[in-house]
């Protein structure tokens, strides 16, 4: 049956008539119409519907909607601020790390999730980190290139 | 579709070309000639370019040809219409127009590039308008590596057929002579006072229609600016801030969801079915015609709720098994089937059969004989984006949002699914989330206008994981036998190949032998099968230069001196020694690791792949450190979108070379999961390089597909100089290397 319950998403706290068994990701898609968020498994092993949960990357489409209640989800619609992009969505864009670019939402906010817990991975630790996402048209190595190049940005536009 | 092919020998050696097998047995019986008032139909004022297709191209030939050989289908020409059309609006606005669909090999992007350059303005100028039933006219289809050398070719000769009417049009509006004319940056300018006229305002309120064929001369490859160089993802910005629409994102006003229900096993007929408590659930819909059951709620989870409550009584079918599949692909009728009236796949045409020379004879003279068989297992496509389709009925109009290959096919399966006359029929395909040769087909766009129809409101449809590894189609299975033999002197005696259901593409030996006998063999296949990227030449080239390395070995020649000395053809070599070189071939790897070398040749593409392995004899476990590609397609386009195609291809058949295949037991598919189905994945992936050779001197081919036919027999190879174990089943390692 559904419940009205109050979530944060990108910052901003938005009501949501749901039953809370959904997935977290059928309410963003559906309800909120945050459609960057995708589905392609619905086991969360292909990472095509990763959402950061304070921070941290989950699998969105095998996270019920009561689990997030009162914590922070940010989605690639809430990566980009003022209009500017944020460094790995503008690291993807220079290193053409996307062919179909399905996988592209995922793989970002995971790389997100990555950076703020490792500011400098190296080559394995983001192959690790990265293993449960799936890209099908086979870009890995670039979206490795643009995760370190984006690490890099970061590092400079701090000093 | 052309076999593009520098030696006349093997052109004439293949009459037969293999056809994509979907487009043909489920298109569209006939294609009539477009209303030429519809295209103009809500644009304003400017100047209209239609590109006139030739009844005598190679295209065109190929197409009728594909129809009247094969018989039984599309037996209509294809007609004399327009291939593309561009117009230049008072605004200045250019807008092109094609049938091809984007699913991510950025045609998007190379497309307006060949605009812009004839045009003479940036790409940002250009809009591209593509795979929408309605504004784009009529195209077979995204497929075969076409979109290059037919689209980019048609849109060079459009535009630059409109620059030029451009020019003729300030000529005439000042009164001089075109020669003092330049165009540049949207605007025909006087070249010596740098006077300039912006091309929108050159038509001064007409509506001017140009056509162009075939003979419009073009900017020659070595003087492209904008073509031939780098050029940024056309929309880019929208995939990577995640606001890019595709099928599965659309929303509509008053949209619900479907959900289709699906027989437990592959050829099960429904008996029968209660769904009262689906029905009794709020807002519920079941909709059941003949085999079709489905259901529509306000909510996806509403939908699968209803579903899930559906008791439905099957009568299972055949209890087909991959067991003996491989036995049964040799011996066609062991697992046959129900048919199903024109959607079995596996074609229905006899293969590109060579015959040269006495094989027997040949096999008697050699030094050296070896005869060995390859199994090729079913493998899925699995593109991230599932199946998906919105569909909205308005005054008996049918509007589709879907991801697909054949917008124009896919509207034929609409029209004959709802007796509906093409113009009341749309098909848009937004960017799609990749297709591979997989998404030739309608079903979730049919599925979804029978569920809009009876809802009466739109309804979209999103395949299940599950649903796309079952009940779309996979790439055929195959089995292929090779007898061989080789004087010591390292030429081949005797080249006899015979290629069982997975299909004669890319069956032709490139290599010169004493005698020949090239077949390819119909057989009924148990599961769905179809187009996938590069269609069989992946199976043929794994199994052909796995041979050929087992071949020079046997003579102690090395591999790839063994194979210059017996090729062909000069483009094959050039990237054999390409590769060879940037790999460092020759060079001996660490203790544990291995190299090995294969070369192909598909769709006017040639490829050569190197590959490094190191296999871990205590795990099994066999990881490609390091692969490196030499690929010629003619002029290149676009170098770094070119390079993301090889290296994708190289990655995407890692895949099919190691690890992944369909099992299937009992009439079901037994791992339709990425928790089953293993996929190449970030640690699967080598080190990879691409050397691309730019010809400038002959026409761009396609690059979609031929990068991914050498890098299982180059893997295959590395893993016998490793091991001195020869793998001769696609794929080579699923549970590791047991030796």
């Amino acid at each position: 049956m559904p419940d009205t319950q109050e979530l944060r998403i990108n910052g901003k706290t938005v009501r949501v008539e749901a039953d809370r068994n959904r997935t977290l990701l059928g309410v963003l898609r559906d309800d909120l119409g945050l459609t960057g968020s995708k589905y392609g498994c619905g086991e969360g092993r292909c990472g095509a519907c990763t959402v950061l949960i304070d921070g941290a990357p989950a699998r969105s489409c095998t996270t019920k909607l009561a689990a997030v209640a009162s914590r922070e989800v940010t989605t690639i619609e809430g990566l980009e601020r003022d209009g500017k992009l944020h460094p790995l969505q503008q690291a993807f864009l220079d290193a053409g790390a996307m062919q179909c670019a399905y996988c592209t939402s995922g793989m970002i906010v995971a790389g997100a999730g990555l950076l703020r817990q490792n500011p400098s991975p190296s080559r394995q630790e983001i192959v690790e980190y990265m293993d449960g996402n799936i890209c099908r048209c086979g870009t890995y190595n670039r979206i490795i290139a643009a995760i370190q190049s984006a690490a890099r940005a970061v590092k400079e536009a701090s000093r | 579709m052309s076999l593009h092919t520098e030696s006349p020998d093997l052109a004439e050696s293949s009459p037969e070309i293999e056809f994509e097998r979907y487009e043909l047995r489920e298109g569209p019986a006939y294609h009539f000639a477009l209303d030429r008032r519809d295209f103009l139909r809500g644009l304003g004022g400017g100047l209209l370019v239609l590109y006139l297709l030739d009844r005598e191209s190679p295209e065109a030939e190929a197409q009728e040809s594909g129809g009247r050989r094969r018989g039984g289908f599309n037996r209509a020409p294809v007609p004399q219409d327009v291939g593309a059309w561009l117009h230049i609006g008072e605004d200045g606005k250019i807008s092109v127009f094609t049938g091809k669909a984007e699913v991510g090999q950025n045609i998007r992007t190379s497309l307006a590039q060949a605009v812009a350059e004839e045009l003479r303005v940036p790409i940002s100028a250009v809009t591209m308008v593509m795979a929408d039933t309605k504004l784009t006219p009529f195209d077979m289809g995204t497929f075969g590596s076409r979109t290059t050398p037919d689209m980019s070719r048609r849109l060079h000769r459009a535009a630059a057929a409109a620059r030029e009417a451009l020019i003729d049009l300030a000529a005439e509006t000042w009164k001089v002579d075109r020669q003092g004319l330049t165009a540049k940056d949207g605007a025909v300018m006087k070249t010596a006072s740098g006077e300039k006229l912006a091309y929108g305002k050159l038509t001064g309120g007409r509506k001017l229609t140009r056509t162009v064929t075939d003979d419009t001369p073009t900017t020659p490859p070595e003087k492209w600016t904008i073509s031939g160089h780098e050029a940024a993802k056309v929309e880019g910005r929208t995939f990577v801030t995640g606001s890019h629409q595709y099928s599965c994102d659309i929303r509509r006003p008053g949209m619900w969801y479907g959900k289709v229900l699906r027989p437990p096993s592959y050829h099960a007929s429904l008996v029968s079915m209660d769904p009262s408590a689906a029905q009794a659930m709020p807002d519920v819909k079941v909709v059941r015609d003949g085999d079709f059951v489905g259901v529509i709620a306000p909510s996806e989870h509403g939908a699968a709720q209803a579903l899930a409550a559906i008791k439905a009584e099957w009568k299972p079918g055949p209890p087909i098994s991959d067991r003996d599949l491989f036995r049964d692909l040799k011996a066609p009728g062991g697992q046959r089937p129900p048919e199903r009236g024109g959607r079995g796949g596996g074609g229905g045409f006899g293969g590109p059969n060579v015959n040269a020379g006495s094989t027997a004879d040949g096999l008697a003279a050699a030094d050296v004989r070896s005869e060995e068989t390859y199994t090729i297992a079913y493998i899925a496509h699995a593109p991230l984006e599932p199946r998906a389709a919105v569909a909205e009925w308005v005054n008996g109009e049918l509007t589709v949002w879907t991801g697909t290959q054949r917008p124009f096919g896919v509207r034929g399966e609409l029209t004959g699914a709802f007796k509906l006359p093409e113009s009341r029929v749309r098909v848009i395909v937004p960017d799609t989330g990749s297709g591979y040769g997989g998404k030739h087909t309608g079903e979730a766009a049919v599925e979804a206008a029978r569920l809009a129809r009876e809802a009466g409101r739109p309804v979209k449809l999103v395949w299940t994981r599950e649903e796309e590894f079952t009940w779309a189609y996979f790439r055929a299975a195959g089995v292929i036998e090779i007898k061989a033999g080789v004087k010591k002197d390292g030429t081949i005696s005797a080249w006899e190949f015979h290629n069982h259901n997975s299909g004669p593409s890319g069956v032709q030996c490139p290599y010169r032998a004493a005698s020949e006998a090239v077949a390819f063999h119909q057989s009924q296949s148990p599961l769905r099968q179809g187009s996938y990227r590069a269609l069989a030449s992946t199976a043929n080239h794994f199994a052909r230069e796995s041979h050929v390395d087992d071949l020079a070995r046997a003579i102690g020649m090395d591999p790839l001196e063994f194979r210059l000395k017996n090729l062909k053809d000069r483009r094959m070599r050039d990237v054999l020694e390409a590769a060879a070189r940037a790999f460092g071939w020759g060079r001996k790897p660490e203790s544990g690791r291995g190299v090995g070398i294969a070369v192909g040749m598909e769709k006017g593409g040639f490829i050569a792949t190197c590959a490094e392995v190191a296999v871990d004899r205590s795990s099994g476990r066999v990881q490609v450190v390091r692969a490196v590609s030499a690929f010629d397609c003619g002029a290149v386009v676009n170098p770094d979108h070119l390079k993301n195609q090889v290296e994708g291809a190289m990655v995407m058949g890692l895949g099919g070379a190691l690890f992944e295949a369909i099992a299937f037991d009992g009439g079901k598919i037994q791992n339709p999961k990425f928790s089953k189905y293993r996929v190449p994945r970030f640690r699967d992936v080598p080190e990879i390089e691409v050397v691309l050779i730019d010809r400038k001197d002959v026409a761009p081919a396609g690059a979609g597909e031929t990068p991914i036919v050498a890098i299982a027999p180059a893997v295959g190879n590395a893993i016998r100089d490793a091991t001195g174990v020869r793998l001769r089943s696609m794929p080579m390692v699923p549970r590791g290397l047991k030796v």
